[in-house]
C-alpha cells in the first residue's frame, strides 16, 4: 500500500487509497481518493477485485439451475437475484404465479431486506467509531436469519425460487415463532430508531454531509434507499408490482435531506414496514399450488425487476429455445449508486467521505462486470474498442446460428 | 549511590515502568471487558492484553522504504519512557510512596505531551500519507485539549479553603503538595470550581488516552490507524505499551489532582482503587455511546465550550468556590 500511496500530485494534492483492503470494505475495492489537506477533491473507483463471470456461468446452467447459482452473486440478496431472474423468465414468458408462491417470495424478500438494512446499520455504526451500534444491530439480526432458516432451510440462500413459482413450501407450524421474532424485532428496531434520531452527537456527524439532491438523483440514476432520502418516490415494489406486494398495506419511505443521517433514517424505517409485511404475509398467505411446473422456456426476451435492499435490480434475459439462457445481463442497484459518489463525495472531508462511501450500501460482487486484465507493460490486453468489437462479432454469430438477420433488434 | 538505585528502583520497578504496564495492561483489560458487556459480549480474559503485547513484541519489526528509519524506530521508545516517567511521579504522589518526587505538575503535563509528539514524528517518519493525516489531526487534538486541560489544573493549584478560621491554599504545583492540601481541606472535586475542573479535566484525559469520540487520530475505518498504521513488531508493541500505561497514569492523576490521592491503610487502598476504576468506567461509557467525531468538531469542543467552562472553574475558584 505504502509505494502506491506516496504518489504526490501537483499543488500539494496527496492521493489516499482506500482498499482493495480496507477496514471500511466489506469486500475488494479500490477507492483512490486525491485530498487536499483533509479535503476530498477527486473519487476514482477501482472494481476489478472479485469478478466471477457469474453471467457466463449462467449460460452454462438449466433455467431451473440459475436461480441457485444467482444466489450466489451476491452474500446479501441472494433472494433478490434468483426472484429477479425469475420475474425475467416470466416476463418472457407472460405467466402469473400461483398466489402462495408470490406470498412466499414476499416474505423471505423482507426477511432478506431486514437482515441487509440491519446489517447496513451496524457496519455504518461501526464506520463512524459507533460499535455499540455495531453489536447491537448485528444482535438483532441474528434472529432474522434464524427465521429464514426455520422457514427455508438456510440463513441466507434458500434455493426457493424457481420459474413459475417457488421450489419447496414453508412450513406452517414455524409461523407463531416467526410473528414471535417480528414482535420482538419490532420493539427493539423501535428503540434503536429512536436512539438514532434522539442522539446529538450522530447527529452533529452525520446531517449535511454526502447530500444528494433530488436533480441529482435523476441525472445519475441512483435508486433504492438512496434515492428516497433525498425525496425521490421510487420502488419497485409499487410502481411495478411483483410478487404479493399489490395486495398489502405498506408504504414508500421517503426524507427530504439527502444526507447520510436520512439514508439512515429511510433504512431503519424501512425495517419497521418490513416487518408490518411479513406479519401480513404470515396472516394472509393463501394455499393452492407452488408453482406452474414450468418445463419449457420458448425463444424471447424478457426484463425483470426488482427492488432489492440497495434499490432497483435488474436481469434482462434471452432465450433461444434451449434449457439454458443465451444471455443474461444482471444490473445490480450498486452500478447506479456507487457512480453517485461522483457528486455526493466531492469537497467533503476524509471522515465524511468514508461514512459517504458507505451510506449507499454498496455491494461490489453484484456490481463486477469485468476484470481488466494487464499485460506485461501494465497496459490493459483489451481496450473498450477491442471489447466492443468482440461483443459485435459474437452477436452477429449468435444472429447467423438462430437464424435472423443481423439487422434491427440485433445490433 | 544508594539513591541512585532506589530511584532506578522507582523508575523501572515500582511505581515506574514494571508496575504500570501491568496495571496498564490490568486497566485495558477493565476496558475490553466493560466494552463487551455493553456490546453484549462476552469480553477476553484478563490475561489478553499482556499476551497481545507479547505476541507483538515477537513479531517481525518492518521499516517502510520510504520511511526515515531511524526515527521510525526511535519515537515508540521516546514515548514510552516518557510516559513511563511521568507515571512514575503521578503514582509516586498519589500514593504516598518513596521520598517526595522530583516532579511537579509541570513536568507531569510536559512529559504526557511526549508520547502525542512522538506520535505525531513516528507518523511523519513513516511516509505515509495516511500516517501523515493522522499525525496532522493529532496535533490539532493536542492543541485543542491542552488549553483546557492546563487551566483545569491550575483550578486546583489556585484552591483555597477556610479551615478552622485559618485560610489555607493549595498554592502549589507539586502533586504531592496537591494532596495534602486535600488531606486537610478535603477533596477539590467536592467544590463548585473543582467539580466543574474535573468535568474538563476528564474529558481533555479521554481525548489524550486518545478514546472514541476523539479517537480521530486513529480511527481505522478511515485513515487505518493513521500514525501508527506502518509500524509492526516490537515498535507497535511499545506504542500498545505506552496507550496502556497512559491509561493506568491518567485516571490516578485525576485522582491525585481533584479527589485527594490515597489514604494510608487497607479502606484507602481500596477506596483509590475504587476512585479509579471508577474513572476508568466512566471513560468507557463514554467511549461506548458516541460516535467519532470529526476533527473540526472536536477542536470547536475543546476550544468553545470545555474552555469556556474551564476558565469559569477558575473565576469560581478566584472567589473562594
Amino acid at each position: 500500500m505504502s509505494a502506491s500511496t506516496s504518489n504526490r500530485t501537483p499543488g500539494d494534492r496527496r492521493v489516499i487509497q482506500i482498499g482493495p483492503f480496507h477496514p471500511l470494505l466489506e469486500e475488494p475495492v479500490g477507492f483512490e481518493l486525491t485530498v487536499e489537506g483533509e479535503k476530498v477533491v477527486h473519487v476514482d473507483a477501482c472494481m476489478e477485485y472479485i469478478h466471477k463471470g457469474i453471467e457466463r456461468l449462467a449460460q452454462e446452467r438449466t433455467y431451473d439451475m440459475v436461480p441457485i447459482l444467482l444466489e450466489k452473486i451476491c452474500g446479501i440478496c441472494s433472494v433478490t437475484h434468483s426472484v429477479c431472474f425469475c420475474n425475467a423468465a416470466e416476463d418472457l414468458l407472460q405467466v402469473e404465479i400461483p398466489p402462495r408462491a408470490s406470498y412466499i417470495r414476499t416474505i423471505i424478500g423482507e426477511l432478506e431486506r431486514l437482515h441487509s438494512h440491519l446489517l447496513w446499520v451496524g457496519l455504518a455504526g461501526h464506520f463512524i467509531g459507533y460499535n455499540t451500534v455495531f453489536m447491537w444491530a448485528w444482535k438483532y439480526r441474528e434472529p432474522v436469519c434464524d427465521v429464514f432458516e426455520m422457514l427455508t432451510g438456510h440463513r441466507q440462500n434458500s434455493s426457493l425460487p424457481i420459474v413459475g413459482g417457488v421450489r419447496r413450501d414453508i412450513p406452517e407450524s414455524y409461523f407463531p415463532e416467526a410473528r414471535r421474532a417480528m414482535d420482538r424485532l419490532d420493539e427493539q428496531v423501535e428503540m434503536l430508531t429512536a436512539a438514532v434520531l434522539d442522539d446529538p452527537v450522530l447527529a452533529a456527524r452525520l446531517k449535511g454531509i454526502g447530500v444528494l439532491t433530488p436533480q441529482e438523483v435523476v441525472d445519475w440514476g441512483v435508486v433504492g434507499p438512496t434515492a428516497r432520502a433525498s425525496g425521490v418516490d421510487t420502488d419497485v415494489r409499487r410502481d411495478e408490482p411483483y410478487a404479493a406486494y399489490e395486495e398489502l398495506d405498506w408504504k414508500v419511505i421517503t426524507t427530504e435531506n439527502g444526507d447520510v443521517f436520512d439514508k439512515a433514517v429511510v433504512r431503519l424505517l424501512e425495517i419497521r414496514e418490513s416487518i408490518s409485511i411479513i406479519r401480513q404475509c404470515l396472516e394472509k398467505i393463501p394455499g393452492g399450488e407452488l408453482n406452474l411446473g414450468q418445463q419449457h422456456i420458448p425463444r424471447g426476451e424478457g426484463i425483470g425487476r426488482y427492488e432489492a435492499p440497495r434499490g432497483e435490480d435488474i436481469h434482462y434475459l434471452r432465450s433461444n429455445g434451449t434449457n439454458m439462457p443465451e444471455r443474461l445481463k444482471v444490473r445490480a442497484p450498486s452500478f447506479t449508486n456507487v457512480a453517485s459518489f461522483e457528486v455526493s463525495c466531492i469537497g467533503e472531508s476524509i471522515a465524511d467521505v468514508t461514512i459517504t462511501l458507505a451510506a449507499c450500501d454498496p455491494c461490489y460482487s453484484c456490481t463486477e462486470r469485468t476484470a481488466v486484465v494487464r499485460g506485461v507493460d501494465g497496459r490493459p490486453t483489451h481496450t473498450f474498442q477491442d471489447l466492443v468489437r468482440l461483443s459485435q462479432d459474437k452477436t452477429r454469430a449468435l444472429a447467423r446460428e438462430m437464424g435472423r438477420e443481423p439487422g434491427l433488434n440485433l445490433l | 549511590m544508594g539513591e541512585i538505585t532506589t530511584w532506578v528502583f522507582f523508575f523501572l520497578i515500582f511505581p515506574g515502568m514494571l508496575f504500570a504496564v501491568f496495571v496498564g495492561l490490568a486497566m485495558s483489560w477493565v476496558d475490553r471487558k466493560v466494552t463487551a458487556l455493553v456490546q453484549w459480549r462476552k469480553g477476553p480474559p484478563v490475561t489478553q492484553p499482556l499476551w497481545d503485547v507479547l505476541k507483538l513484541l515477537g513479531k517481525e519489526v518492518i521499516v517502510p522504504a520510504q520511511a526515515w528509519a531511524g526515527g521510525f524506530l526511535a519515537f515508540p521508545f521516546v514515548a514510552f519512557s516518557a510516559v513511563a516517567v511521568a507515571g512514575t511521579f503521578v503514582w509516586m504522589a498519589a500514593t504516598g510512596f518513596g521520598p517526595p518526587p522530583m516532579g511537579d505538575l509541570i513536568v507531569v503535563l510536559y512529559l504526557l505531551t511526549v508520547p502525542t509528539l512522538a506520535v505525531i514524528l513516528g507518523g511523519a517518519a513513516s511516509g505515509n500519507p495516511l500516517g501523515a493525516v493522522g499525525a496532522s489531526r493529532d496535533m490539532k487534538l493536542l492543541l485543542a485539549y491542552e488549553l483546557p486541560f492546563v487551566i483545569a489544573l491550575l483550578v486546583a493549584v489556585f484552591q483555597e479553603r477556610v479551615v478552622d478560621g485559618e485560610t489555607i491554599r493549595a498554592g502549589t504545583l507539586s502533586l504531592s503538595g496537591l494532596v495534602e492540601f486535600q488531606d486537610l481541606a478535603g477533596s477539590i472535586l467536592l467544590r463548585p470550581s473543582g467539580f466543574l475542573a474535573f468535568l474538563v479535566a476528564l474529558f481533555c484525559a479521554h481525548a489524550k488516552l486518545g478514546f472514541v469520540p476523539f479517537d480521530l487520530a486513529e480511527a481505522e475505518c478511515e485513515i487505518g490507524e493513521g500514525a501508527l498504521l506502518e509500524y509492526s513488531g516490537a515498535a507497535l508493541a511499545l506504542f500498545k505499551l505506552t496507550q496502556a500505561v497512559l491509561l493506568a497514569t491518567m485516571p490516578v492523576l485525576l485522582v491525585t489532582v481533584f479527589w485527594g490521592g490515597m489514604d494510608p491503610g487497607v479502606g484507602g487502598v481500596l477506596a483509590f482503587v475504587g476512585k479509579i476504576v471508577l474513572i476508568l468506567v466512566l471513560f468507557v461509557l463514554i467511549k461506548n455511546t458516541n460516535p467519532r467525531v470529526r476533527i473540526d468538531q472536536a477542536m470547536r469542543f475543546f476550544w468553545g465550550p470545555v474552555t469556556i467552562v474551564a476558565l469559569l472553574a477558575l473565576l469560581l475558584a478566584q472567589l473562594g468556590l
